[in-house]
């Protein structure tokens, strides 16, 4: 079986700094990985190159996607390829109504790999079920993308796009933070509801708590740029107790 | 009328052109006095080049080289192609008034069914007519203003419309510039508008070339008088053939509790100026203008406003926004004069440009001369290019990089598109827009 996403041996620099350092992490159709770690411990760096945000230069290593290779990519290519990253602080692009941006994104995507386009009632009936499901106003879809949305309204934003679009491997950039517990169950709800076996994830966060909600098959520690630990979920709720004082210098 | 001009720096030649075309122009006696007048206005000055304060950015020496002869009179085969060309244009319940190469031309033109209180002549008509005092309203233009006194010496034809006190039209008024022609020509049009009392109506104004149509120099003015309490809602859209000149001019005077808000946009024309005077005779108006620039290759377009707070208690508001791509280049000259009787005058001004390359440039030369001392004025600038988070973030969810540019360049300009009350208007010029845009893809 080919990985879904795999990260080889990564070395990226941001301005002349390394700041991953040799990164690996294998990622199967149907798993749910959950990356923790310090701040600043380079996990949305990796989040970036994986969705291939410019400005970070990869010195050594691999990320392969289904086995091609991804860093070759435009980051357009790897979205329509099912590459998708909840950004950990999305972006308010003022002027473009959310649901402007949501079809002209499905539709790129869609013309990218040769399906044909979705005509604004078709969108409209599809959008507005997934909305629904994830307790979305309307109105804020009639907003400009995430302008004057609370911390938590754009992270559900966030996963409103990744229930829309439908990837193939969904990495999940502290979805939880601004979320209140509420807003949290329904967010994870909405990630649980696409677990499927040929899909992955991977769930960036500092809170154990999360992954009561969404129950990693793996959890990896991540420190100074590197992963010094991987096991299983109980990981997480032995770090919640002890903290990451004893990876630091491992790393 | 086929008059090879020289390439002359002082545009000189263009006098032998003007004495051949005189028995062409329409009107005798004062009209055709005027017309020397102007003519001489002209000639002593020539084309305006960057010595010259008011054309700095804007150098016709170097940009247009010469006026072009004046064109033919179009044939049907050339009326063929302008209806088609109008077709793109359409409104729906808009009248249409179409000029073609300069002339009206009343089969492409809706003048039947009007309504009571509304008037429309051509400029012609009037012109050869014997309305002294509307002949007179015609040439009130500044001469000073070198291609005013051309356009007034050359002025072949155009629309003088005229709606009564009390008249609000529901019809949009929809005044389509056609240029067709297979050899390089210039036309020369004029026209005036004369809003009454407590009266209201919408113009549109589109500068559009037919199929085949490249090389020629549209050189229109416009003269409009809202009376008191009345409201003139305007748009007006450059989308001329990219190896063409436009030059335009206008002139509007408000009344009291008058209303003016205009929206121009040029995305089209290798060259184009469009240079307004915008003036408060009566207290209580106020004007909005908002203009949008949408430039690439090595297109040129220079606005520029200026508004004249004569009397106390108006307000203006100049929203003005450029995206110059490639080697373009955007002017905005933005003058606002606060003279000593106008207080309580509240006046803004505020420029933004979006530079998509390098090369790109956009200049911006706002001026402020205030002379009363219980006012509200200002201005603001920015340039910048497109941020780049935001394109990461679009192409990141599927875009390509033309497409992020282009959901971003409309977010930009969205916002002076959105002044448009008229929701027909607004759609012809988000059109407009989205073919500037998918041109460039
Ligand atoms: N564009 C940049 N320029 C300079 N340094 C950067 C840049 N982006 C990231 N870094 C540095 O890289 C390191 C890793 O940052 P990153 O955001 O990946 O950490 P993180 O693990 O996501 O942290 P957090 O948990 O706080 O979100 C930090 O030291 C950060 O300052
Ligand atoms: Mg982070």
């Amino acid at each position: 079986m080919t990985a879904l996403l795999e990260v080889k041996d990564l070395k990226v620099r941001v301005e002349e700094r390394e700041i991953l350092h040799g990164l690996t992490l294998t990622v199967n159709p149907g798993e749910v990985h959950a990356i923790m770690g310090p701040n600043g411990s380079g996990k949305s760096t990796l989040s970036h190159v994986i969705a291939g945000k410019p400005g970070y230069e990869v010195t050594d290593g691999q990320i392969l996607f289904r086995g091609e290779d991804l860093l070759e990519m435009d980051p357009d290519e790897r979205a329509a390829k099912g590459v998708f990253l909840a950004f950990q602080y999305p972006v308010e692009i003022p002027g473009v109504t959310t649901w402007n941006f949501l079809h002209t994104a499905l539709n790129a995507q869609r013309k990218a790999r040769g399906e044909s386009p979705l005509t604004s009632p078709e969108f409209l009936k599809k959008v507005r079920a997934v909305a629904k499901s994830l307790n979305i106003p309307q109105d804020m879809l009639k907003r400009g993308v995430n302008v004057g949305f609370s911390g938590g309204e754009k992270k559900r934003n966030e996963i409103l796009q990744m229930a829309l679009f439908e990837p193939a491997v969904c990495i999940l950039d502290e979805m939880d933070s601004g979320l209140d517990i509420d807003a949290l169950r329904v967010a994870a709800d909405g990630v649980n509801a696409l677990r499927s076996p040929e899909r992955a994830m991977v769930v960036i966060t500092h809170y154990q708590r999360l992954l009561n909600y969404i129950v990693p098959d793996f959890v990896h520690v991540m420190s100074k740029g590197r992963v010094v630990k991987s096991g299983g979920k109980d990981l997480a709720l032995e770090l919640e107790a002890s903290g990451y004082a004893q990876f630091e210098d491992a790393a | 009328m086929n008059l090879a001009l020289a390439k002359n720096e002082t545009g000189r030649p263009l006098s032998d052109s003007f004495a051949v075309a005189r028995d062409r122009l329409p009107g005798t006696g004062k009209v055709a006095e005027a017309r020397s007048a102007a003519f001489d206005a002209y000639d002593r000055v020539g084309l305006p080049h960057r010595r010259i304060e008011d054309w700095k950015y804007t150098d016709l020496r170097a940009l247009m080289r010469e006026v072009l002869p004046l064109a033919p009179a179009p044939d049907a085969a050339a009326l063929k192609r302008a209806a088609a060309a109008v077709k793109l244009q359409a409104i729906k319940g808009a009248r249409r008034l179409v000029l073609v190469d300069g002339a009206f031309a009343p089969k492409l033109s809706e003048l039947d069914g009007l309504e009571k209180g509304l008037a429309i002549r051509t400029l012609r008509e009037v012109l050869e007519g014997g309305d002294a005092a509307l002949q007179t309203q015609l040439f009130t233009p500044d001469s000073a203003n070198p291609l005013v006194a051309l356009n007034s010496a050359m002025m072949t034809d155009g629309v003088v419309i005229e709606i009564a006190n009390g008249v609000v039209l529901k019809q949009p008024l929809q005044v389509i510039h056609v240029a067709t022609g297979a050899t390089p020509a210039a036309m020369f049009t004029r026209s005036l508008l004369r809003l009454g009392k407590d009266a209201g109506a919408t113009l549109v104004e589109s500068y559009i070339a037919a199929d085949g149509a490249k090389v020629y120099q549209a050189h229109d003015s416009l003269v409009v008088a809202i009376g008191d309490n009345s409201r003139l809602d305007h748009v007006r859209l450059v989308e001329d053939a990219r190896e063409a000149v436009n030059i335009s001019s206008a002139v509007l005077t408000l009344g009291a509790h008058a209303h003016f808000n205009t929206f121009g946009m040029t995305s089209g024309a290798a060259v184009s100026r469009y240079q307004a005077t915008i003036a408060f005779a009566g207290e209580h108006s106020r004007v909005e203008t908002n203009g949008v620039n949408l430039l690439n290759g090595r297109q040129h377009a220079d606005t520029t406003l200026f508004m004249d707070h004569a009397v106390p208690h108006c307000v203006s508001r100049e929203v003005f926004r450029a995206v110059a791509d490639d080697r373009a280049h955007s002017v905005f000259q933005g003058r606002i004069i606060v003279r000593p009787d106008a207080q309580k005058t509240d006046a803004k001004m505020m420029t933004r440009a979006l530079l998509l390359s390098d090369d790109a440039e956009a200049d911006n030369k706002p001026e402020l001369e205030i002379f009363a001392d219980d006012v509200t004025c200002g201005h603001g600038a920015t340039t910048g290019a497109l941020d780049e988070s935001l394109l990461f973030y679009l192409r990141a969810r599927g875009l390509s990089e033309k497409e992020a540019q282009a959901l971003l360049i409309q977010a930009f300009v969205g916002e002076a598109i959105e002044s448009i009350v008229n929701d027909d208007l607004r759609e012809l010029a988000i059109a407009a827009a989205q073919r500037w845009l998918e041109a460039r893809s």
